[in-house]
């Protein structure tokens, strides 16, 4: 095992996508990811990586050039964030269509306007209906444990679909922390060698991408939903083959002291770590509160969020980006959805909070915690609300 | 052929929709969009191809005897054979006549 030495984060994804043996990186720069690609390039510059280094004028070029690697068969890796992510959306709808194993992490920061450059989750939620397997990282082992395993749930032929690894931008990319690189040995017999079930091979001529009338589309799009839909097993075998392999163990939806808990917390990415705090400070204070942490997206983990739920009376679900006029929050909608399919109906809030990189703090929670408890006593309308917004 | 159409199980596509028989376009019927046919009258043609040159399609081809002939399965009616035509060799007839 590989010794646990205080690294940026961002170096650390870096280290873990040379240590996965990649062929093939074409990313441009943008804060808050910049540090990600720049040591990748160093890493190949400096010849300890045997990869190209692709460096293109747009991320638009960024992903539409991961296409092309991913379909001759090159072991794939881009990172973006932000407005970087919208300018490339339109190629990544094309990547997991096309079935290519491309594995993006993405600092996740909010969208202008105004321009901002600080996290919340803006850009991945945008990202939510492209068809990508999504993972959220509540810190920096996390974020190289969840890119190694990316790669190997990528480019199992069960699946063939690219994966995206969240990383909020600065509080998780700019931070410096104890981080246990694994050799190169342990992760080669983790991840086998990329094997493309179809590639680009004048030898044997395909049409990838071609035009789908009337006739094919709905097929086409089904195949790719129950693709994406049975990639969960196989996201989910992985992890368990990463724990005997590495000993940490990573679930679809994670929980902290929610098996009695009246009251739950639901949140994703790091401010899961806050949140912890404030249920260990609850839970000292005699209130029956916990948490339960989303870890996969997308597919969206339906089952494993209503068994960890269970038992709850009133859930506070935080969200990072706006649904505008929605009903509520991306995260929310989720939640809800797989509560109405099931007939359960516990009380739900829904907190905007974190919005451009805006603190959420352990009174925070606490204040969540008490709104729902409040809000289940008198049976106060359900909605969102948007926290600590000044009037 | 149907799995190249398209007119399958979604199921039986190929990874990602690819396509592994080249040439496979050949096998769409685009001749059922078409409203007005091309007919063409032999005594008038020169055999110059221009209609073969023109076609957007894969309509006409040669027949033993040089005459460019249409075949229906792909024609959409477009009617720019008929137009381009010198000769004024083809006209469009309306399906059904």
């Amino acid at each position: 095992m590989g010794k646990r030495v205080g690294m940026e984060v961002s170096i650390a994804a870096a280290e873990a996508v040379g240590l996965c043996d990649v062929d093939v990186i074409a990313a441009y720069p943008i804060t808050p990811q910049t540090h990600i690609v720049e040591h990748l390039s160093e890493l190949v510059a400096d010849g300890h990586l045997d990869a190209e280094f692709i460096p293109v004028e747009s991320e638009h070029s960024a992903m539409s050039t991961c296409v092309g690697s991913a379909a001759a068969g090159a072991r794939t890796f881009t990172s973006t964030a932000s407005q970087g992510y919208a300018l490339m959306a339109e190629i990544c709808y094309i990547a997991s269509s096309m079935r290519l194993p491309i594995v993006m992490a993405v600092a996740n920061r909010a969208l202008s306007a105004p321009i901002n450059i600080w996290n919340d989750h803006s850009d991945m939620m945008m990202a939510r209906d492209t068809g990508w397997i999504q993972t959220v990282a509540e810190n920096g082992q996390e974020v190289v444990d969840l890119i190694i395993h990316a790669f190997r749930v990528a480019e199992d032929h069960r699946v063939l679909l690219p994966v995206m690894v969240n990383l909020d931008g600065f509080i998780l990319t700019h931070m410096i922390e104890p981080i246990i690189l694994p050799d190169k040995e342990e992760v080669d017999r983790y991840l086998p060698p990329y094997k493309p079930k179809m590639r680009l091979d004048p030898q044997n001529p395909l049409t990838f991408g071609p035009v789908g009338m009337p006739e094919v589309y709905t097929e086409a799009k089904k195949a790719q939903d129950e693709a994406l839909k049975g990639s969960k097993a196989v996201i989910v075998e992985a992890w368990r083959e990463f724990e005997k392999q590495f000993g940490r163990s990573y679930k679809p939806v994670e929980t902290y002291k929610a098996d009695d808990a009246e009251i739950i917390i639901l949140t994703m990415g790091s401010i899961s770590e806050t949140a912890m705090t404030a249920v260990d400070k609850m839970r000292a204070a005699g209130q029956k509160v916990g948490l339960v942490r989303l870890r996969l997206w997308r597919p969206f983990p339906a089952e494993e969020l209503i068994d960890a739920l269970k038992g709850a009376k009133a859930l506070a679900v935080v969200d990072r980006s706006l649904p505008f006029s929605g009903g509520c929050g991306p995260v929310c909608v989720e939640v809800k959805s797989a509560l109405f399919d099931r007939g359960l109906s516990p009380y739900v809030q829904n907190f905007l909070a974190g919005l451009g990189g805006r603190d959420v703090t352990v009174e925070d929670f606490e204040a969540m915690a008490a709104k729902v408890s409040d809000g289940l006593a008198k049976g106060l309308p359900m909605g969102y609300e948007i926290m600590n917004v000044r009037e | 052929m149907a799995k190249e159409t398209g007119i399958v199980s979604w199921k039986e596509l190929a990874l990602g929709c690819t396509l592994t028989e080249p040439g496979s376009a050949a096998q769409l019927k685009t001749g059922d969009w078409r409203s007005m046919r091309p007919v063409t009258d032999f005594e008038l043609c020169n055999k110059c191809g221009q209609c073969y040159i023109f076609c957007p399609d894969m309509v006409y081809s040669q027949n033993e005897e040089g005459f460019y002939e249409a075949d229906y399965y792909y024609c959409k009616g477009c009617g720019i054979c008929a137009r381009e035509c010198p000769k004024d060799a083809i006209q469009m007839v309306e399906e059904g006549d």
